[in-house]
């Protein structure tokens, strides 16, 4: 199953190397990664998305836990949540492509951050499958880069991440 | 205020510590630091020959006193040699500070001479590390170094120091801290009190109930009130290699080590088990044999002060999350109430006594009361040095072992009643290991025996510390059972690939070890014939303020048993000798 992690931890050099580290060393897998400062500068907030039974993931929030930077780990999956990716993606726009793909962006709700004379960037923003679908949904459109920035996430309501 | 350098600072934080040895050894990247220790004259430093021994050394000083060893190394390969020992203490959950030199912070990330990733390198092995960035930080570090290393589930902290930050004459304000906080660490002090009492009706309620006990129980020091919950409710005991020593070996209720070299009793009550209370004991792969077959009737009390000990490896029907102390206090005053309040029938004394009379049975059949347990041969057998060892030091000396057959002999063979006593890498399986934990428990324990169970292979792989022992005068025991063979490495090689040595054989290279211990100015001796081991292991031991290396001639042909079926055996599943199985 997948599930989203939200890590708090301390802004001290090393600590991110000690979360990557911890997965590559005990064999667990990460689909993505997110890491920047919030608004107290001694912390970063960091997002990770990986997949497990709920063994695994016990082991897995245990393990963050254990880190002397990390300060804490909700498991965002366990209750309401919103989670949001963004996608940038460079496409071939040539001819009939050009309308083609401006109204699928349109209906994806995305934007063309950057028109070159043969070239598109489009940027989109959602939950990971709308991106994977508008992914699809450009079809026989020639896709030459995507970046995304991993899954960003937060629990719905009341509940708040902070020390 | 006063005001100390940065390599000051240093040797000030680990006289404040109270620290009694730093084992250590000098380079570029730490001479600034040694200078201090030189000017200060306050903590001894002991120079080893290599700083795998200064780290082992240290973590033998922590294992028998459970204080936290101390070692210093240079940059480069002064830190990647101690990379061993740092792991080795990691795997065994043993608390250690290690501070290393560093090339000047300008010069990090360049490749300059002696310059290795020592916070990226140690990272997976280390319970945390810092990287110093600021000289006025080193008092704080050193004091969180030493917190970490001590508290929760111990283990090895790194403080890699950049050799600019310790300059003797840039000084700043040293004010030790009294006491750390820190929101992002703060282990386990109490288990869950609900946890507690189910644990406690599990037990009282258990036919055929098993304490398997590990070596959590000694660095918790909770072993008088595991023996104590024993003993009142009369359940057997057994122990884990790195838990020898927690429950007494002498006691009745001892079934003796469990595991892939466990005893026959041992293997067969976990197997037969319907509740086991597990403390301080993490279900390693050499205890559970293959784990979709472990003990399939019991149900499974954990205690662990490490959450992530927990249901690791199989599923735990009661986990508790705790000091080994607080828990078993807790479950000790559980016992009483439910004793008073419900029922004084209580453990079900007829169902114990009938697994008493099954672990009697096999205890008859083939373990601890079967007599002899392996065979005869015109050498010495290397079971029977251990019995003369235990014999001439009185069951009371602080024996450390390298790995491999002779490691498991002294494991099965020495009986320990107290804990801190077996001093072994159980975890990793160093090589190399014992003379300098040897080394580090002589100095800490002047007063003690101190034994290096030890192979010939084992014994060359730090055997250059001979010189630090007549440097510092540190009369150990070595203990060298010499098959002429990388012993355990061949016994899988009989076992499992047609006896084919393939890089297990050194006999005709071998040193003479008794020239060569005194060519550091020690006792050797040479002990081959059966009638002279324990008068010789008597001499040896009369010559106190001598280290005595004791090259003794044993079968080369011996295996250890019993020994688990593997793959895919269960915990029962076991070769007794070469030719029977369970
Ligand atoms: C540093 C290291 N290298 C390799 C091994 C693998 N190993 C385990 S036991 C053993 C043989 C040890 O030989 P010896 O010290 O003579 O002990 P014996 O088994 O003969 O008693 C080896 C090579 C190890 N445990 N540690
Ligand atoms: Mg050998």
């Amino acid at each position: 199953m997948r599930r989203i992690l939200s890590v708090l931890m301390e802004n001290e050099p090393g600590a991110l190397s000690r979360v990557v580290g911890l997965f590559s060393q005990r064999g667990y897998n990460i689909e993505s990664l997110n890491v920047a400062p919030t608004t107290d500068h001694t912390l970063s907030r960091l997002t990770l998305t990986t997949t497990g039974d709920d063994l695994k993931i016990e082991q897995i929030t245990k393990h963050l836990n254990k880190l002397v930077d990390v300060v804490k780990v909700v498991d965002l999956t366990e209750g309401a949540h919103v989670e949001r990716d963004t996608l940038l993606v460079k496409v071939r726009a040539i001819g009939a492509q050009r309308d083609e793909v401006k109204r699928t962006t349109d209906i994806f709700r995305g934007h063309i951050i950057d028109v070159g004379p043969m070239t598109y960037i489009v940027q989109l923003t959602g939950p990971v499958d709308k991106l994977d679908s508008f992914l699809t949904a450009l079809g026989e459109t020639e896709v030459l880069e995507v970046v995304r920035s991993g899954v960003a996430g937060m629990s719905r309501g009341e509940k708040v991440l902070s020390v | 205020m006063e005001q100390l350098s940065g390599g000051e600072m240093i040797v000030r934080a680990l006289e404040d510590e109270g620290v009694e040895y730093i084992f250590g050894y000098p380079g570029g990247a730490a001479l600034h630091i040694y200078d201090a220790i030189f000017k200060a004259n306050s903590v001894p430093h002991i120079l080893v020959r290599h700083e795998q021994a200064a780290t082992h050394a240290a973590d033998g000083y922590a294992r028998a006193t459970g204080k936290p060893g101390v070692v210093l190394v240079t940059s480069g390969p002064g830190a990647t040699n101690a990379i061993t020992g740092i792991a080795t203490a990691y795997m065994d959950s043993i608390p250690m500070v290690v501070i290393s030199g560093q090339v000047q912070s300008h010069l990090i990330g360049e490749d300059a001479f002696q310059e290795t990733d020592m916070v990226g390198i140690s990272r997976p092995i280390v319970k945390h590390s810092f990287l110093v960035q600021r000289t006025e930080d080193i008092p704080s570090i050193l004091k969180k170094a030493f917190f970490i290393a001590t508290t929760g589930r111990p283990g090895p902290v790194v403080v890699d120091v950049p050799k600019d930050l310790t300059h003797p004459e840039h000084k700043f304000d040293y004010e030790y801290p009294e006491s750390v906080q820190m929101r992002s660490y703060q282990p386990s002090v109490k288990g869950h009190s609900g946890q507690v009492r189910k644990a406690a009706r599990l037990l009282l309620n258990a036919k055929r109930p098993v304490i398997y006990a590990g070596g959590g129980v000694i660095q918790g020091e909770g072993c008088d009130l595991l023996t104590d919950l024993a003993r009142r409710l009369n359940y057997p005991v057994t122990n884990t290699l790195m838990g020898l020593g927690a429950y007494p070996a002498t006691d009745k209720q001892f079934l003796g080590m469990l595991g892939m070299h466990g005893f026959y009793e041992a293997n067969m009550a976990m197997h037969h088990s319907d509740v086991i209370l597990a403390v301080g004991a993490r279900f390693d792969d050499r205890v559970t044999n293959t784990v979709s077959k472990f003990c399939p009737g019991a149900k499974i009390i954990h205690i662990d002060v490490d959450p992530a000990s927990i249901a690791k490896i199989v599923p735990v029907d009661v986990p508790i999350v705790g000091p080994v102390t607080t828990v078993l206090n807790d479950l000790n005053a559980q016992i009483d109430q439910q004793l008073a309040s419900t029922d004084r029938t209580l453990p079900d004394a007829t169902a114990l006594d009938e697994w008493w009379r099954q672990i009697d049975s096999w205890r008859d059949a083939h373990g601890l009361w079967h007599g002899r347990r392996y065979g005869e041969s015109d050498h010495i057998m290397p079971q029977d040095a251990i019995t003369a060892l235990y014999n001439a030091t009185n069951g009371e000396a602080y024996v450390t072992s390298d790995v491999g057959q002779h490691q498991m002999f002294a494991a099965q063979y020495y009986k320990f009643d107290y804990p801190r006593r077996w001093i072994n890498s159980g975890g990793l399986g160093t090589m190399g290991f014992g003379l300098p934990a040897a080394m580090g428990i002589k100095l800490a324990l002047p007063e003690a025996e101190v034994a290096c169970v030890t192979g010939e292979g084992s014994i060359q792989m730090n055997i250059q510390e001979l010189s630090t022992c007549a440097q510092y005068d540190v009369p150990v025991k070595i203990v060298s059972l010499r098959n002429n063979y990388l012993g355990m490495v061949k016994q899988w090689q009989d076992m499992q690939y047609d006896s084919r040595y393939s890089e297990s054989h050194y006999a005709s290279s071998l040193p003479d070890f008794v020239k060569l211990a005194e060519s550091y100015g020690h006792v050797g001796m040479l002990i081959e014939k059966k009638e002279d081991l324990e008068p010789a292991m008597k001499e040896a031991f009369a010559l106190k303020d001598r280290l005595v290396f004791m090259d003794i001639f044993v079968e080369p042909h011996e295996h250890v048993y019993p020994m688990h079926v593997a793959p895919s055996g269960a915990m029962k599943d076991m070769w007794l000798s070469k030719t029977e199985r369970t």
